[in-house]
């Protein structure tokens, strides 16, 4: 019983972060039509940001290693990284993807996977991140808040599902509530009418990063706060972790945002239950089993429509 | 078009044109790899047979990976799960046949096969190299059966679920083989062990050693040879023509009758075994198979780049970008080449390419009325004045300043990678190939005389990829 | 087709310009790929009766910090032999000329690395490497040539069975594991012991298995196996499934770059016992990653850079001195080994000729290196004791010495 309901918490742990992930990628290929590959790496950057900002917060206070920042030092580190991954992703879209606004989709796909390797190496390099693998400083207590038999409930779970929710929520009455949210529905729908209707559609497109790129950033900052130990920028896990993100919004419905975050929960937990109940070695297997399957039997994703392409 | 239903026509009508249309090349790939392995070979040092041997296999990856990523204009980012399941399975089919049928898992090389020269007195052909060439074949099969198991799924559906699919695939094909058992090294083991678990012993994630090491410059270039006589003679059918189709729209294609999927999964098989067979070749060249390390999506991306400088859509220029991009790194571990290139061979490489990209738009048709573009040359010689400036600045600093540009190449790589596709999209050479004689149209525009337009302008203008130039 | 061609119908020249700036870089970027190793050249090149010996190594790529020691450590030795006037063979000093060259770890660039260093660069011996499925792609082709080989770190039993002329200045999986599974046995008196280890690096499966069979042969149970791949962040299921089995111990034969999390994962989820690892522990950034929660765990290495002979205690002191004030590693310390093993082989046969020189390294015995003394036995392996160290106050500090 504890086995289980442990299994539960890490899978809603690891999903909510897929979810925040898998918005990104949902968001812009909702508009854009194309498979960002840059966005895990706005991810690292995200969680290596946080990294670096709480590391040179915690030298100004004078704090020890292992010492708990100040309550405030988490929430002043979230959003310094969302809006610095905010302004990159505005930049990115602005420099290598704007450009090729009516290029075939292969180039946007090409270019997406060079600006990931641009970004993962100067990651890499010595006066940027380096090559080894960092702790970020500890900036919320762990204590245990309550438990049941073995399995505990710590402050830090609470409040990493607590913020991917809050964001998710946030990003929701967005999309459905706000002006803005009409407009980002529309372009989705069909740029070229939406354009005609007096939406800017740049503007649109540029704060779709934008948004994408800061839920990236705090998806990286809650990975960092959960995992401490940050791999290096170009490690092959974090385009695994950016390519299961992508098969959450399409299992979920790719171009959906509420898709995402029903893709994101239902990966998380079918690794983690994978991981725990079968057999550990193939937890990559079953997720791209089920990205197989889903395309095999609802193309559109579980959440999705079926759609008919446009001439 | 015309040509081609005469072309079509004339073979059709006489069954020895068959005949012969189907058997030289395959006397073309015998002949270059005898002559590489028995007269270039033994005339270059070992590293540099290496190095060619290596080139030849990029070559088969990189105009395998043209038929989908170019010709059909999928995106496919696995190659490298395809190279290494053709390496294992080709590998583990030599090894273990080996054993069984020769009782010792070593190569029995003839003349024409290792890479450094088989023993003095081998045989013309043996059975070792029989067994060798079939199993390069079920590697190229096997590869291609998880093809259709790839590709069917993916395909059906439009847009990038290929990619996502493609990489996913690489990464299971990956996650599987660490999971295998240790190689069985001998005779006893293999007797001891279940059957069925034999061919599945391939090292795990240490990587697959021992295999007999029969691969050389007469088997690489004989299946490069076949490799490009294939794409080019699939390129000019009506196959394709569906893909080439398919690239261009996908929606138009499909109203104009052509089976989409089944094309694309097609081209996709297509690929498939030639990555296969490309595996096995280079999983029995040092008798290591790419072990799993090498055969994540990093490899394919290597693939991919090759592609994408090359040409989308160009079969010389893949292969161009092939030997290049696997050339370069080897020629320069040396200092003192580098230099020598940095002086005379960069220059004279941006040369070279850039006239066949500037010369290779197919914007390069806007004065239909002389049918030339004077301006075309002078812009390279100008552009490349700038280059070989700017490097040598670049070098210089990097000099000065003791700057380890190699910190910084992948960075470069995708500087250059984003920057290509903004400038140009298609690719070096775009669909057009080198022998294309359109391709060096303004190089004839500056020479010629300024007045009067030849009959060939007249027509350039109409002369898409679809005449593939060899009117 | 024609109707896209029109599309793009200016040809500008920014564009062009543009574009050949692109395919600039590109070559460029190939050009500068093959310039680092120069770096590691040492002394005077191609001067009359210099004795060129070759180094292939992680340079570059994920694995770097690898084969950056591994090549401080040669260069060391190199330089030591150096200004000692070469070497001595039959009356005549030869000064050595190192050439190192980059694999980025991965095992397809060994095989062609290897062939350059023979037959380019015509080197008498070879040098590398850390990783064994690297080790594997490169020792074929020293074998093929006749070039003697000495790897410095490869553990893996299957490397040194390439061949006659390849040879390891380190231990091998089998012994470190039984190192491992004997001081867990009898000196930290263990009876149930987990195993977590890192499915995708030859090194961590192989470190598994022996553990497991000498454990089990020590009276000791193995309670659980789980695997987890190089890289993964999310522990936790893994250590619930162990926690339940109620083990004593837990090994972990992986990097340290995984070991900090597995660690802090396990303290959270109430784990308090010792954790224990092979030498791929072996890192600085162990402790800064792991903290508090690494302190008190084990793990066998080459040697202890606090160990008060004086063969350590001159290398570390001028290992610091060159490399600004860096603490040499195990794997520094393996490649300054192998280097002198070679030096040492070399003076005895009186040439560089492949067979002599082969036979030579086959018959090194009671060498007195730093990581202890080497004797090579008739598989091409080398007899030496294994240390265990304990983290205490972030430093790895001396525990036991199993002897072979």
């Amino acid at each position: 019983m504890d086995t289980l309901l442990q299994t539960l918490k890490d899978g809603l742990t690891i999903g909510s972060l897929y979810a925040l992930i898998a918005l990104g990628y949902t968001m812009v290929y909702g508009i854009l039509k194309f498979i960002n590959f840059a966005h895990s790496d706005i991810v690292v950057l995200g969680a290596w940001l946080s990294l670096v900002i709480a590391t040179a917060i915690v030298k100004a206070l004078g704090l020890e290693s292992g010492q708990t920042a100040p309550w405030w030092v988490g929430p002043f580190v979230l959003a310094c990284a969302m809006l610095a991954c905010g302004i990159i992703g505005f930049t990115i879209e602005r420099l290598a993807y704007r450009p090729l606004r009516n290029a075939p989709k292969l180039n946007v796909l090409i270019t997406a996977i060079g600006v990931s390797l641009f970004l993962q190496n100067t990651g890499q390099l010595q006066f940027m991140f380096g090559t080894r693998p960092q702790p970020i400083p500890t900036l919320l207590s762990d204590k245990v808040l309550f438990a049941i038999g073995n399995m505990q409930v710590r402050l830090l779970d609470l409040v990493v599902i607590g913020t991917a929710l809050v964001l998710m929520i946030a990003l929701e009455w967005l999309v459905f509530h706000t002006k803005l949210g009409r407009a980002m529905r529309a372009v989705s729908f069909d740029v070229r009418t939406a354009g005609l209707m007096g939406i800017n559609v740049d503007r649109v497109i540029s704060i779709t990063f934008v948004i994408g790129s800061s839920l990236a950033a705090a998806g990286g900052f809650l990975w960092a706060v959960s995992f401490t130990s940050i791999k290096q920028p170009a490690d092959t896990s974090w385009v695994l972790l950016g390519l299961k993100a992508f098969v959450a919004a399409v299992v979920g419905g790719i171009g959906n945002v509420r898709g995402a975050m029903f893709g994101g929960l239902a990966i998380g937990l079918l690794e983690v239950f994978g991981q725990q109940y079968i057999n550990p070695a193939l937890k990559d297997v079953y997720v791209f089993a089920a990205l197989i399957l889903v395309l095999l039997v609802k193309p559109g994703g579980i959440l999705g429509k079926a759609t008919v392409e446009k001439v | 078009m015309a040509s081609l239903q005469d072309r079509a026509a004339h073979f059709k009508s006489s069954p020895a044109g068959g005949v012969w249309r189907a058997l030289w090349p395959l006397a073309v790939a015998l002949i270059l790899g005898v002559v590489m392995q028995l007269l270039v070979r033994p005339n270059i040092d070992a590293y540099s047979s290496a190095q060619i041997l290596n080139i030849g296999i990029a070559i088969i990856l990189a105009v395998s990976l043209t038929i989908v990523n170019g010709f059909t204009g999928q995106f496919s980012i696995g190659h490298a799960g395809f190279l290494a399941i053709g390496g294992y399975v080709a590998g583990s089919l030599a090894f273990y046949g080996s054993f069984a049928i020769f009782g010792s898992g070593a190569a029995k090389l003839g003349i024409l096969s290792g890479l450094y020269g088989a023993p003095a007195g081998a045989p013309l052909i043996t059975g070792g190299e029989v067994l060798f060439f079939i199993s390069l074949l079920a590697g190229g099969l096997v590869a291609a059966l998880l093809g259709v198991a790839v590709g069917l799924p993916s395909l059906r559906l439009r847009g990038d679920y290929l990619a996502i699919v493609t990489l996913g695939f690489g990464e299971i094909v990956r996650v599987l083989i660490q999971q295998t058992p240790q190689v069985l090294m001998t005779k006893q083991d293999i007797a001891e062990s279940p059957a069925w678990k034999v061919p599945l012993s391939v090292g795990g994630s240490l990587g697959f050693g021992n295999v007999p090491k029969y691969t050389s410059l007469f088997w690489v270039y004989a299946a490069v040879v076949v490799t490009l006589i294939f794409a080019y003679r699939l390129k000019q059918s009506s196959t394709g023509r569906a893909l080439l189709s398919i690239r261009e729209d996908e929606i138009a294609a499909e109203a104009m009758g052509i089976r989409t999927t089944y094309y694309k999964v097609w081209g996709f098989v297509i690929a498939a075994f030639f990555a296969g067979i490309a595996g096995g070749l280079y999983a029995h060249t040092l008798g290591i198979s790419l072990s799993p390390v090498d055969a994540g999506f990093q490899k394919s991306f290597d693939i991919i780049i090759m592609v994408v400088l090359g040409g989308l859509g160009s079969i010389s220029g893949a292969a161009i970008a092939a030997a290049i991009v696997t050339y370069l790194p080897e020629l320069l571990r040396t200092p003192d080449t580098l230099q020598k290139f940095a002086i005379v061979g960069v220059p004279l490489l941006i040369a070279g390419f850039a006239m066949l990209a500037m010369a290779g738009r197919p914007d390069n048709e806007v004065d239909l009325k002389s049918g030339r573009d004077r301006r075309a040359l002078p812009r390279v010689i100008i552009t490349l004045g700038i280059v070989t400036v700017g490097l040598s600045v670049l070098a210089f600093i990097a000099k000065r300043f003791g700057i380890n540009l190699g910190e910084y190449r992948l960075i470069i790589y995708a500087l250059a990678l984003v920057i290509m596709m903004i400038t140009r999209p298609q690719g070096l050479l775009g669909v057009r190939e080198v022998w294309d004689r359109s391709l060096y149209r303004p190089l004839r525009d500056f020479f010629a005389p300024r007045i009067g337009t030849s009959s060939q302008s007249s027509t350039g203008s109409s002369a898409g990829p679809s005449a593939g130039g060899t009117a | 087709m024609h109707a896209r061609a029109n599309v793009t119908s200016v040809l500008s020249f920014s564009r062009s310009a543009l574009l050949a700036a692109g395919v600039a870089l590109a070559v460029l970027s190939g050009c500068d790929r093959g310039s680092t190793p120069s770096t590691g050249t040492t002394g005077s090149t191609g001067a009359a009766g210099d004795i060129v010996i070759g180094h292939y190594g992680s340079l570059t790529g994920a694995e770097a910090t690898f084969g950056l020691s591994t090549d401080n450590g040669i260069r060391l030795a190199v330089e030591e032999i150096n200004a000692a006037g070469g070497v001595n063979m039959g009356g005549k000093s030869h000064k050595i000329v190192l050439k190192s060259e980059d694999t980025e770890g991965k095992p397809e660039k060994a095989g062609t690395v290897v062939t350059k260093l023979i037959t380019a660069d015509k080197v008498a011996a070879v040098i590398g490497e850390v990783a064994s499925s690297v080790t594997l792609a490169g020792a074929p082709v020293a074998q093929q040539f006749g070039v003697p080989m000495i790897t410095p770190s490869s553990t893996n039993p299957q490397c040194t069975a390439v061949g006659d002329m390849i040879f390891r200045v380190c231990f091998i999986d089998p012994f470190q594991g039984y190192a491992c599974a004997k001081f867990a046995a009898s000196d930290l008196k263990v009876k149930q012991a987990a195993i977590l280890f890192d499915q995708a690096s030859a090194y961590s499966v192989g470190l598994k298995d022996e553990f497991e069979k000498n454990f089990t042969k020590l009276g000791g149970q193995i309670v659980a196996v789980e695997a987890y791949t190089k890289g993964e962040s999310n522990f936790n299921p893994l250590l619930t499934k162990i926690r339940e089995t109620g083990a004593e111990l837990l090994f972990i034969p992986g990097y340290y770059t995984d070991v900090a999390n597995i660690a802090l994962q396990a303290r959270k989820l109430g784990m308090t016992m010792p954790l224990l690892g092979g030498d791929g522990w072996d890192s600085s950034d162990l402790a800064k990653n792991g903290g508090a929660a690494i302190e008190g765990s084990f793990y066998s290495n080459h040697y202890a850079s606090d160990q008060p002979t004086p063969e350590i205690q001159s290398f570390v002191r001028k290992y610091k001195e060159k490399f600004g004030g860096e603490t040499p590693d195990g794997l520094a310390a393996l490649g300054y080994d192998a280097a002198r093993v070679l030096f040492d082989a070399m003076q005895r046969a009186g040439t560089t000729d492949g067979a002599k020189l082969r036979d030579a390294i086959a018959s090194t015995k009671d060498f007195k290196g730093v990581t202890g003394t080497i004797s090579i036995n008739e598989k091409r392996d080398a007899v030496k004791p294994a240390v265990i160290v304990e983290m205490k106050g972030g430093k790895p500090v001396f525990r036991a010495r199993v002897e072979p």
